[in-house]
Order: C-alpha cells, then sequence, then structure tokens
C-alpha cells in the first residue's frame, strides 16, 4: 500500500477542487502523506489546555455580546439525528431555522437543518428557497463502518434529494491503523459524490484521542477537499470541546495561508448554552480571526444552544429572563 | 495572498469594556504603618502618594517610616519572638497560616482590585495568578509548620529570630506571601517593607492578619522608600534579610550585611533565555513566548526575554510571533480583557525607554505593536527585536519591560552557550518535543529554574531562585524553609 498511487493524483482531472500545487507538496502516494503529516508541528496537550482556558476568561458585553449572540444564531445548524425522528419533527425545525424567534424579526436564521438523508426531502420542501440550508449526515452515520460504495450512495441519495451540505464521517479505523491513504481517499470520493453541495468532514475527535491526531486528521480531510472540517458526530462520549476547536482552527488558519483556501470548522456535541457558545466564538476570533466569524466558516451543530441564545438574547435586551416555555421546543 | 488577510484580522473582533469596578478596593484616603498588632496614626508620620500608573492620579497617601519607626517595628518583632512566637508550637502557628490563607481566598476579588489598581497590571492576571498563588503559598506553608522536623534539616531545626523583608513592586502581595509563609512556618517574626510604589495591597493584607488574629508583632510591615528599605537592612536587631528586586540593590545590600551577624538571601535580576527548537509544538510554543515576556508587562525577573530560536524556524516563529503580538489587548488594566497592562512608574518607563532606544543604535531590528495607547498614565507598546546580537546591550541588561530580544542559534551547543553567556542565572525555557535533548539542554544552563515547554509557571511546592548574579537562597518548596532555619 505504502508506495501505491492514491487517487488523488488524478483528482484535478475529475474537477476536484485542491489545493493549488504551488503551495503545496505533491501528495501522490500514502509515504508522501505520510511524510506531510509528520512535518506538521506537534500539540502540546497542556498548553492547548491553557490557552483555552484562558480565553475562556475573556468577557463579553453589552452590543459585543449582543452581535455574538446574533452570530452565533446565524451559525447553528439545527440538528435532529435520532432513530425517532418524524416529518413533523423536521418541518418543526425547519420552521424555527427560519424564523428562531416569530416575535422578533430581527433575529436572524439559522444557517441549516442537519438530518439524516431519508428526511432531506422532507426537509428540503419546507424550507423551500429560503436561505437556510439543508445539510445531511451521510457515509453510514455516525459509525463509518460501510463500504466505500454505500457510503458513496448515501452521499449520492442525499444530494439528489436536496441537500446542500453533507457531514461525512473518516474512518477512524483507517486513520488510527495508519492508513492515512486510504481515510483521504475516501473524502476526495466522497468530495466528488457531493458535487456541488458543500463537504463536512467529521473528524470523531472523541476517537482520535489525541491532539496530535486531531491536527492530522484535520491536514488529510482539508488536502482531500473539504469545505468545512467537523468535530464529532455528537454519539460518542466526547464530543466537542475548547482544546480541540483550537487546534483545528489552528490547521485551518496554516493551510489558508498556505494555500488560500479557507476551510470552515464545525463544532458539534454537548453545546447547549451561550456561554459555552461565545466561548467558542472568542476561540475563533483569536485563532483564526475574523474571516471566519461567518457562518460560511464556522459552525455550531446543535439542538437545545438555539432556544438559550434566543433566551439571552431577550435578556440583553430587557434585562430579565423569560420562561424557557416562551420558544419552543424544536 | 490570504495569509495577509487572516493576518490583519487575527483577533479583530472587537470586545466592548468589560471594566472591574474600582469602589472594590474600599481604600482609605490614608494609611499608617503596621505596628504591634494595630496601625499607627497616620498623621504622624511624614506621608507620600501612590499613584495608579495607568491614570498617574494618586490612589492614597502612604506613611514613609523613619528609622525610628523601622526601630520600633523591630523591637516589636523581637519581643514577638521572645515572648510568643517562640513558644508557640507548629500546629499553633500552622492553624493561623490556614486562617490567613483562608481570608485571603475570602477576599480575592478585593487583592485582585488593589492589586491592579496600585500596580498596573491586568486584573485578569492579580485575579487569576497573583491572588490565588498567595493563597496557595500560605496554605503550602501551613503544612509545613508542623512538620519541620522531617524537612530535611535534621531533628528540631530552629528558626533564626527576627527577618527582614524587602519585596519588590512587580507582585506585591505575591512576594509578601513567599517572604512571610515560610518565615512565619519556620517560627520566625518579620517585619516586611513593600516597595514605594505599590503598598497598598501589603496593607490591606495587615488587615488579613488582624482578622486572623496573628498576635500582636508577629509580623510587623512598614511602609516607606529606599530610607526606609536601608533602615531595616542596617538595623541590629534584625537576625536575618531577605530581599528581592534589582541586582544593583542586592549588592549594596550584601555588602551591608557581610560584616555583620544577618543571615542573607537574595533574589534578583534575570535575562532569562526562552530556547526554541526547530521541532517545539509552534502554536503552543508562541504562546509560551508571549507568557515569557508579556506576562506583567515582562515585570519578571524571571522573564523569558530573550529569545535563541533556531535558524531553521527563525522567519516562522518571528512572523508568527509578531502577529501574536499585534493580537495583544494594551490598555486599561482593570479591563476584564486586557492582557498588557501600564509599566508601573515613570522611572521604569523611563528606564524601558532608554533601554529599546540603545536597541535601535546598536542596529536590532525593532518591531513595536500597532495597538493604540491611553493619553495618560505610563505605557509602552509590546516591542520586539530581531537580528539581536549576544553584544547588543538589549541582549545583555535586564530592561524589565515588554520588550523581547530575539537571537538565533545553529546547534545545542550553540543554544547553551548563548544562553549561559549572560551574568544572570535565574530562568531559561527549553522548547521540543525531543525529551533527550531537553534534559540534555537543561543540564547545561546554569539557571535556578528550567521550563520545558512552558514558561512562568510557579507553584508553592517548586523551589524558585537564582545563581551567580540573580542571586541566592530558594523560596516554596521544602527548600524555601532552609532560608529561614538556622541550619
Amino acid at each position: 500500500m505504502s508506495t501505491a498511487p492514491l487517487r488523488l493524483v488524478s483528482a484535478d482531472e475529475r474537477g476536484v477542487q485542491l489545493p493549488s500545487a504551488a503551495t503545496l507538496p505533491s501528495i501522490g502516494t500514502e509515504v508522501q502523506l505520510k511524510a506531510l503529516l509528520s512535518g506538521l508541528s506537534g500539540v502540546d496537550a497542556v498548553g492547548a489546555e491553557a490557552r483555552t482556558a484562558k480565553l475562556a476568561t475573556r468577557s463579553l458585553k453589552k452590543s459585543t455580546k449582543l452581535a455574538a449572540i446574533d452570530l452565533a444564531i446565524s451559525m447553528v445548524d439545527l440538528t435532529t439525528l435520532e432513530g425517532a425522528d418524524t416529518p413533523s419533527r423536521v418541518t418543526s425545525l425547519c420552521i424555527k431555522a427560519m424564523r428562531p424567534d416569530p416575535n422578533d424579526l430581527s433575529v436572524p436564521s439559522a444557517a441549516a437543518v442537519c438530518v439524516y438523508p431519508d428526511l432531506v426531502a422532507h426537509a428540503r420542501a419546507v424550507l423551500g428557497t429560503s436561505s437556510v440550508a439543508v445539510a445531511s449526515v451521510a457515509t453510514a452515520f455516525p459509525s463509518g463502518r460501510a463500504s466505500l460504495n454505500v457510503k458513496l450512495l448515501d452521499v449520492r441519495e442525499a444530494v439528489s434529494a436536496g441537500a446542500n451540505e453533507i457531514d461525512m464521517v473518516i474512518d477512524r479505523g483507517a486513520f488510527l491503523s495508519g492508513r492515512v491513504g486510504q481515510v483521504l481517499e475516501e473524502v476526495v470520493a466522497v468530495k466528488e459524490a457531493c458535487g456541488e453541495a458543500h463537504l463536512k468532514v467529521i473528524l470523531e475527535t472523541g476517537e482520535l484521542v489525541t491532539y496530535d491526531n486531531v491536527r492530522k486528521a484535520s491536514w488529510i480531510a482539508m488536502l482531500g477537499g473539504a469545505d468545512f472540517i467537523k468535530t464529532s458526530t455528537g454519539k460518542v462520549t466526547v464530543n466537542a470541546t475548547l482544546p480541540t476547536a483550537l487546534v483545528m482552527l489552528e490547521a485551518v488558519r496554516d493551510f489558508g495561508e498556505l494555500t488560500g483556501r479557507l476551510v470552515g470548522v464545525k463544532v458539534a456535541g454537548g453545546i447547549r448554552t451561550t456561554k459555552d457558545a461565545l466561548r467558542y466564538l472568542v476561540v475563533v476570533n483569536e485563532t483564526a480571526g475574523s474571516a471566519w466569524l461567518t457562518s460560511e466558516r464556522f459552525r455550531f451543530g446543535a439542538s437545545s444552544l438555539l432556544n438559550d441564545l434566543l433566551m439571552q438574547r431577550l435578556k440583553q435586551r430587557l434585562g430579565v429572563y423569560v420562561r424557557p416555555d416562551e420558544f419552543s421546543g424544536d | 495572498m490570504s495569509g495577509e488577510l487572516t493576518h490583519s484580522s487575527l483577533g479583530s473582533m472587537s470586545y466592548d469594556p468589560a471594566p472591574e469596578s474600582a469602589a472594590i478596593a474600599r481604600l482609605k484616603p490614608e494609611y499608617g504603618l503596621f505596628i504591634d498588632g494595630a496601625f499607627t496614626d497616620p498623621s504622624s508620620h511624614q506621608q507620600f502618594l501612590t499613584l495608579n500608573p495607568a491614570t498617574e492620579e494618586p490612589l492614597a497617601s502612604v506613611a514613609l517610616a523613619s528609622s525610628e519607626d523601622v526601630d520600633h517595628a523591630v523591637l516589636s518583632s523581637r519581643r514577638a519572638y521572645d515572648k510568643v512566637w517562640s513558644k508557640t508550637t507548629g500546629a499553633e502557628r500552622s492553624k493561623y497560616l490556614f486562617r490567613i490563607a483562608r481570608l485571603i481566598q475570602e477576599r480575592s476579588r478585593e487583592f485582585a482590585v488593589v492589586e491592579t489598581l496600585d500596580n498596573g497590571k491586568p486584573i485578569r492576571e492579580s485575579r487569576d495568578v497573583d491572588i490565588p498563588l498567595a493563597a496557595a503559598h500560605f496554605f503550602y506553608y501551613a503544612g509545613w509548620a508542623d512538620k519541620l522536623d522531617h524537612a530535611g534539616f535534621g531533628p528540631n531545626p530552629k528558626p533564626l529570630g527576627v527577618a527582614g523583608q524587602i519585596i519588590p513592586w512587580n507582585f506585591p502581595l505575591l512576594m509578601a506571601a513567599w517572604k512571610l509563609a515560610p518565615a512565619l512556618a519556620a517560627g520566625n517574626t518579620c517585619v516586611l517593607k513593600p516597595a514605594e510604589t505599590t503598598p497598598l495591597s501589603a496593607l490591606l493584607l495587615a488587615e488579613i492578619l488582624q482578622q486572623a488574629e496573628l498576635p500582636e508583632g508577629v509580623v510587623n510591615i512598614v511602609t516607606g522608600d529606599g530610607s526606609t528599605g536601608s533602615a531595616l537592612v542596617e538595623h541590629a536587631g534584625v537576625d536575618k534579610i531577605a530581599f528581592t528586586g534589582s541586582t544593583d540593590v542586592g549588592r549594596l545590600i550584601q555588602q551591608r550585611v557581610a560584616t555583620s551577624h544577618k543571615h542573607l538571601t537574595l533574589e534578583l535580576g534575570g535575562k532569562g533565555a526562552n530556547i526554541v527548537f526547530e521541532d517545539a509544538p509552534i502554536d503552543e510554543m508562541i504562546e509560551g513566548i508571549i507568557d515569557g515576556i508579556f506576562f506583567n508587562q515582562g515585570h519578571v525577573c524571571c522573564a523569558g526575554s530573550r529569545l535563541l530560536v533556531q535558524e531553521t524556524v527563525a522567519d516562522e516563529v518571528l512572523r508568527r510571533l509578531i502577529r501574536r503580538v499585534d493580537q495583544l489587548r494594551v490598555g486599561d488594566p482593570m479591563d476584564k480583557n486586557t492582557d498588557v497592562g501600564a509599566i508601573n512608574s515613570a522611572a521604569q518607563l523611563a528606564r524601558i525607554k532608554e533601554l529599546t532606544a540603545y536597541g535601535e543604535q546598536e542596529g536590532a531590528t525593532r518591531y513595536t505593536s500597532s495597538c493604540s495607547l491611553p493619553d495618560k498614565g505610563y505605557w509602552f507598546a509590546p516591542t520586539v527585536f530581531a537580528d539581536v546580537a549576544q553584544s547588543h546591550r538589549i541582549a545583555r541588561e535586564e530592561i524589565f519591560g515588554p520588550v523581547l530580544s530575539v537571537l538565533t542559534f545553529r546547534t545545542p551547543e550553540e543554544a547553551v552557550a548563548k544562553a549561559n553567556n549572560s551574568n544572570y542565572g535565574l530562568a531559561c525555557g527549553v522548547w521540543s518535543e525531543k525529551g533527550s535533548r531537553t534534559l540534555w539542554v537543561a543540564e547545561r544552563l546554569r539557571a535556578g529554574v528550567i521550563w520545558a515547554n512552558t514558561y512562568n509557571k510557579f507553584d508553592p511546592t517548586s523551589p524558585f531562585g537564582g545563581v551567580r548574579e540573580s542571586g541566592f537562597g530558594r523560596e516554596g518548596g521544602r527548600h524555601g524553609l532552609e532560608a529561614y532555619l538556622n541550619v
């Protein structure tokens, strides 16, 4: 395997947008990929965690807080990924995404609604021509344990049903056993299957465990053509954390400087409060910079977060908290 | 290209002011001295003003202790030693220290505000570093007070007697804690002399000592200027001098006590080398360099003020470093989002300006943060000098400000040689993912403290102190007891 050429060599011919060859070493084989990955700087876990702990003490007040809350609302991928999902629940979610607070039309709409592939068509129909995108998990989400053909079919069906964004999972088994070429090939193949749809690559950082792995997986995903790199499925014990987001934001910043292509970051799983969301925005601001402070480049995969953002938004305006029931459950 | 885009936008989201309330400090207009467990009448002393360095406005009027006042303080400490403290068991002393530690924690917000107003350091640092560490020192030495037999100095080690302790302005309360906690745990009584420009947190600590019902005279606090410190050093009733401050003053003190019975420990200046190898974890290393030199405006004796970077990564490190320096939030120390506060005094600001001017004259390449500075107060924008040579003054003299000198090296041998080519020897940092190299370098560095893949981390359990012109004696840890025991 190690010397076998990767499909990436012909990726350009297949029309996949790849980083410019001038700024990146050519990666034709897994050996070259491994060389690039091992050339990445290590992450000192203590230092990375200390950095985010420090950033978490930033104090956002007044107009900054209001602006940050609105920004966070616009970055929410309102998500439901349960076996028990129903069309009516998805309808409710879509309406909420388009108009998060029916009493206040100045509240921005959410970025997307994120559902399983079988509910994409329904979501598409409800959302119509609104600015809210339909995102669909695919590639045998959340485990990714299926053949490549099955994964690609999963993606194509979601796209043809109207998904604007595909959230794929990487093959963690391949990554952890060192078959990084296979991980890259899959990302490239899924990107191709996405066509016009944006590709978010879920690293499932809770299963990668180390920050060094998170950095390497981030680079593989970006090299493979990811439009976004995403922390987690929300289906494992450890989901998004601030230090993980920090490492991924450093990766997209460095990749952007090297190639000119700015890749987005999506944090998902366990982000429930406005306080959490604002901490992520501070880390975005101070790590990748303001170019990432847009729903084009940063997203929250969440469900209950939206209501807390709405409640804190009203608190900022009215000076008092409203009852949680003021806002619809999704 | 996009590199420009991300460079210019990093950290550019504006944060509305988030100021801590100055009223929390509850400052009095005038302060007396703390002698024999009570404050003296302010009007019975000559007074001097202590300023807020961020605004140049006076905060309070403080007593300038005369040599007569110092005499009273020393006699009070002597009485307390003879009659009370030397007869107080370790377990009893421990109780007082625990009480002081808890009271500092309880009033930590008040302490943080006082410290930031008087010193100019960001409230985030006084809140998250200075005050919690000060409390931690009292907690730590509280644990030692009844275990001195097991500290490794033989059975029943004896205290020295009355300790005269002179502390600097850069970490006012923390340095008071570093001095008082081990001295009291070991059974000494103390006369503490805070720095001229930052007396207020020590006076607040005096209130805590009253609250803790520490027997009168066990700690006396005399505010004042150099003449006060000099009187304390000269006083025949003092058994021990502990000084933290500049090497010049330390040298004078050592000369003065040379012919006396007095014990001495000195914690003096430094010109710490932060050594970066090409395999260092780059993002954390950049943060470490920033913390190393811009923490507390660089008013840190162990600051990593010389960056020694391996030539292969020098350009990359400098590029990232400058981008990060530009991102530092400089301004109102009371704002919770401020990273770099005010320079502590006009005199210190003048010294920083003088030395940085030499840096330019001698041909180093200067980079200064584009941050805007407030109109009033003492301010200096974070500055990095590249292309610095070993012979430049900015590579040799302690600037004690937010100024970093960057030098390069090619081999580990060269890094060690350059790092050791200094009169100082307080602290160094080594950044590498390769443990064997870190240890190889650390073994050869002449410095009291070596940090690996971090910088400016303090803990009461860890001894701190220098070699060569950075002084002698250790503070913190079991070693810190030795400075206050007759062993």
